[in-house]
């Protein structure tokens, strides 16, 4: 089954083209792993498809639904990690507290929900302590706790481990991969680290502005033209937005 | 001598008006402290000030008059946030100054300052009627049932409104909501201790609530405890040494907050102290 349809999908902001004529499918127990230069419109694809920005052409259906139709059902089939933001220190909320605000509706089971979300990513007997307390990558772990309890069929991860020790990152990993397998969350993750990209994700789509490749994982890091391609086309990026900054 | 004075009808409708208000202030107050919008409160009582003036003038229920002009007020430079793209606290500064602008401009019309613009402007907790507890029983009923209700939710976009739009949660709805209720509990508070001062009671309690670094409904509870205990010792306070009472609940709350910094900052002292022992020994 096809988790994710987008067709023909494209995004202008002020005139510029940040996402041009984009499509894939994502099969259900995938692991598709988004790489691409900065300013490659990752995000911008993340915010179409969570109804965050609607002015597009082409179309995005989940789970089989226009998402331009706001079913409020796919919404909360889907969770969504953005990219790291330090949770102010002094917000009055316990780990626990964070984690109740996936759950949708709350009934006697809610409780356990909240346990085995925080058992899974090992901050069970924290869910008490303030979440500001916690260290960057525990409050990591905290908002996938968040995204999860809900039981989503569909996980959105915009560079999630940015900022985050080494440890910490392969923990997270290790964290999608059981997701993954145990509870068949299908994960959509975008990553500018192409080594956890190889090891994890079950395919890859590879981004700047429009498709540049999509495709298993094998056939794309097993291909030395295509690694070389995207090496350069991620220099030239990384050239203009330099230029760019400079310039502004 | 305590019970002699609980007896008088004025101050048990003060005991009461003053403890509903204390806690739909707080209750309000912490959202709107968490959300960076503390001045809200005193934007909004400061457009009431404009309606009450128009109530005054036309011989309409101030309150009314008061309430409606806050909402409008409120939905309006929420509108011009979203569309203008101006900064919270200048829209905040739009709505204070027009409204303080109108009442003055509607009062000069009328003649001047009366007596009853007057209470509406420094609060009169000693003078309200039965009808004005009720009123105001009634608000705060309204108003607590709706935040127990949409608590999680209220919470989601105060502590993250992107992820809590993606989750779902009809935003623009509750915001609008969120601001009306808001509105509700500034008319409310006005009663205790006036326009002027209607800020403290939403802010205050709050910010003092929060250095004992516990979690949203600790946070909550403690907040409006402390609001409630501000209230009574204030109203008693006042009563006892013949003191203005808006003025004395605020500073009670302005004194409690400066004890619990002080406590804190000679615990956190402690603790480090006691730390540098430890590692010595």
């Amino acid at each position: 089954m096809q988790i994710v349809e987008i067709d023909r999908l494209s995004y202008a902001y002020s005139g510029n083209l940040v996402l041009d004529n984009i499509s894939f499918t994502i099969d259900e127990g995938d692991i598709l792993g988004i790489i691409g230069p900065n300013g490659a419109g990752k995000t911008t694809l993340f915010s179409c498809m969570l109804g965050l920005l609607d002015d597009y052409t082409g179309t995005i259906k989940i789970l089989g639904e226009d998402i331009k139709k706001k079913n409020n059902k796919v919404f909360k089939s889907i969770g969504y990690i953005q990219q790291k933001k330090t949770i102010e220190q002094n917000f009055p909320a316990t780990v626990e507290e964070i984690v109740s605000l996936g759950i949708t509706i709350t009934d006697k089971t809610s409780k356990e929900k909240i346990a085995l979300a925080l058992e899974t990513v090992g901050l069970l007997a924290q869910k008490d302590r303030r979440v500001g307390e916690l260290s960057g990558g525990q409050q990591q772990r905290v908002l996938i706790a968040k995204a999860m309890v809900n039981n989503p069929k569909l996980l959105i991860l915009d560079e999630p481990v940015t900022g985050i020790d080494l440890e910490m990152q392969n923990k997270f990993y290790s964290l999608l991969e059981k997701l993954n397998q145990e509870n068949k969350i299908t994960i959509i993750w975008a990553s500018h680290d192409l080594d956890a990209v190889n090891r994890f994700a079950t395919s890859v789509a590879c981004i700047n502005r429009s498709m540049f490749f999509h495709g298993k994982t094998y056939e794309f890091f097993e291909n030395p033209d295509l690694l070389k391609a995207y090496s350069e086309s991620s220099m030239q990026a990384h050239m203009h937005l330099h230029n760019h900054t400079h310039r502004g | 001598m305590i019970l002699e004075v609980l007896e008088f009808g004025f101050m048990q409708r003060a005991l009461i008006a003053g403890i509903s208000v204390a806690i739909t202030s707080s209750v309000i107050g912490l959202f709107l402290v968490l959300r960076r919008n503390s001045l809200f409160g005193d934007a909004l009582s400061h457009a009431a000030f404009g309606g009450i003036a128009i109530g005054l003038a036309t011989n309409i229920y101030p309150l009314w008059t008061g309430l409606t002009l806050s909402i409008l007020g409120a939905v309006g430079i929420t509108k011009l946030r979203q569309y203008a793209k101006i900064p919270a606290d200048a829209t905040v500064a739009i709505l204070l100054s027009s409204g303080l602008a109108l009442g003055i401009l509607l009062i000069s019309l009328s003649g001047g300052f009366t007596l009853d613009l007057f209470s509406f402007l420094f609060g009169s907790i000693m003078l309200v009627s039965v009808e004005d507890t009720l009123a105001i029983l009634a608000m705060t009923g309204i108003i607590l049932s709706i935040i127990i209700l949409l608590y999680r939710q209220l919470m989601y976009i105060t502590f993250d409104e992107e992820q809590a739009r993606v989750s779902g949660l009809p935003i623009s709805k509750l915001n609008y909501l969120f601001i009306i209720l808001a509105s509700v509990a500034v008319i409310v508070s006005m009663r205790l201790v006036g326009i002027l001062l209607v800020s403290s009671l939403l802010v205050i309690p709050n910010v003092t609530a929060l250095l004992f670094n516990k979690g949203f409904k600790k946070t909550a509870l403690i907040s409006v405890s402390l609001s409630i205990f501000s209230v009574v010792i204030g109203i008693a306070i006042s009563y006892a040494a013949n003191l203005a009472p808006a003025g004395t609940i605020v500073l009670v709350s302005t004194a409690v907050f400066l004890t619990v910094l002080a406590a804190r900052h000679y615990s956190k002292k402690k603790q480090i102290v006691k730390k540098l022992e430890e590692a010595r020994s």
